[in-house]
């Protein structure tokens, strides 16, 4: 047998920053070592980004810097001090969901919900860059959030809906999409 | 839940002051950029740094150029996505972005730069786990071990290379430049890989990849094919690049097949560029150079798929790249 390895040779340390999430502003002391998504959940108590896999395979810890997302299990929480960021709990204005919301809620797109909040990042972002997407790019755009109740078809038609109504289209949900044909 | 062992970043916006932090600390330090190899190594205490040098800040790394000469400048902090989105990338080099829209899925490659890809630690079934998993079975020599459990009466550490980039910009025959406390060095991108799982790079340890330089494609045609089990996320089980350079009667001029995930680096097929070089890209003359690119190929047990079909896969891979450059 090998003798054990010495894993920790420092103790974690505390440091202090600015975070800038969804037009809020939050002073935090923090352990230098916490991720991006640590520090949401633990230090902001923002519990809407999900801790996943925790290795950047599942995508449910999104969140979007600049508009485009990332994954904020992978994101070392020090690198994006002052930095704005946005996570699900900043897509609702008030009261009024968001469009993707919105139609995720009518078309029961969300099923267990854990992939949820990625999911509807990764699609704003895709919607913000091409409002006209289609159901390629939108699998293409999906393809580093995974639902494991393997819902995909109810996300793609809740996002196409989406998609339709921020075009300014008067979109319904498919009646095949509730009843069958 | 997996949590990154203590830890602390600085963020240098000098090439200088990152090679100065690096050589102050040694192997209590690590760079980073993107995280998304370093991060879950961490988490996996398969690395356990505590000095992260983010050299995202630095101005040098985030070039994207064509310069003076047609040769494409990428900066070692370019994130996969930009490399993508770029339309003199797309027009003069379309390899790269087919072949860097393969890695991963859309948010890492948002996150993921063309260095971390070119430098991405090789990878096993054995090594890529959990602290708690390794321990259990016994430490492999990768990491804290003495014993490779893919091969284990061998003296050596058979983690595979599984980076995209890796092949094309072999076969491409970019150059990377290095920049370390004794200066700075510029060598072929195939010199910068060697053929063990542990000391995977020739880079000395403070050095930092700060730029590649890849060549104006000119007249060469080049493809990569990749084997995997998903169509998003999966690491390369296999991957093969092929540069072409025909001359004006319709012959092959000149060819490099690069084949990667079959070992510890890029395995540079010369035997595939002798059966085309001379020839033209008929059916007999890609049989010939796909039987002997696969040749070399020695894919172990620490991958997915089963061993001997991914030798098979070798050279239908080959073959199907070297059908795309007709």
């Amino acid at each position: 047998m090998t003798s054990e390895p010495i894993q920790i040779t420092k103790r974690p340390r505390k440091i202090r920053g600015t975070f800038l999430v969804n037009g809020e502003e939050h002073d935090v002391t923090y352990p230098s070592h916490k991720t991006l998504l640590e520090v949401l959940r633990e230090e902001l108590a923002l519990t809407g980004t999900k801790h996943g896999c925790e290795l950047g395979e599942c995508g449910t810890c999104t969140v979007l810097i600049d508009g485009e997302p990332i994954l904020s299990c992978l994101a070392l929480a020090q690198a994006y001090e002052n930095t704005p960021i946005e996570t699900v709990e900043g897509m609702a204005d008030g009261s009024d969901l968001h469009p993707l919301q919105e139609a995720f809620v009518e078309m029961g797109a969300a099923q267990c919900g854990y992939c949820t909040p990625g999911v509807l990042l990764a699609a704003k972002a895709l919607l913000e860059d091409r409002p006209a997407a289609d159901r390629q790019d939108i699998k293409d755009a999906l393809a580093g959030n995974l639902c494991r109740c393997t819902g995909y078809i109810k996300i793609y038609e809740a996002i196409e809906l989406a998609a339709a109504r921020m075009r300014g289209e008067q979109a319904e949900p498919a009646r095949e999409a509730f009843y069958g044909r | 839940m997996l949590r990154l062992p203590p830890c602390e970043a600085r963020f240098p916006t000098s090439i200088a002051e990152a090679v100065e932090l690096k050589a102050k600390y040694g192997p209590e330090a690590s760079y980073v950029a993107g995280g998304t190899d370093l991060y879950p190594n961490m988490k996996r205490r398969q690395q356990t740094p505590y000095h992260l040098i983010d050299v995202r800040r630095i101005p040098q790394l985030d070039r994207l150029e064509v310069d003076a000469d047609g040769g494409l400048i990428i900066g070692a902090g370019v994130t996969l996505t930009r490399l993508i989105r770029d339309g003199r990338v797309a027009a003069g080099w379309p390899v790269l972005g087919q072949a860097a829209a393969t890695i991963s899925t859309p948010i890492l490659r948002n996150m993921g730069t063309v260095g971390g890809n070119l430098l991405i630690d090789t990878r096993c079934n054995y090594y890529d786990q959990s602290y708690e998993w390794r321990k259990a079975i016994d430490f492999c020599m990768k990491k804290d071990g003495e014993i490779c459990w893919v091969a284990p009466s061998s003296p050596r550490c058979w983690a595979v290379q599984s980076s995209d980039l890796v092949p094309v910009m072999v076969a491409l025959g970019a150059e990377v430049i290095l920049v370390g406390p004794e200066g700075t060095r510029t060598i072929p991108a195939q010199a910068l890989y060697h053929n063990d799982g542990i000391e995977y790079l020739t880079k000395k340890r403070d050095e930092l990849l700060v730029s590649l330089r890849v060549p104006a494609m000119g007249t060469a045609k080049a493809t990569y094919q990749k084997l995997r089990r998903r169509g998003a996320f999966d690491f390369p089980v296999l991957g093969v690049a092929a540069w072409i350079r025909p001359n004006g009667g319709g012959t092959v001029a000149d060819a490099r097949v690069v084949i990667g995930a079959v070992g510890s680096y890029p395995i540079v097929s010369e035997a595939a560029a002798e059966a085309l070089v001379g020839h033209a890209l008929e059916d007999d003359t890609i049989d010939a150079a796909a039987r002997a690119a696969a040749k070399p190929a020695k894919p172990l047990d620490n991958t997915d798929f089963t061993i001997g079909w991914r030798k098979d896969m070798v050279a239908v891979y080959v073959r199907r790249a070297l059908a795309a450059l007709r």
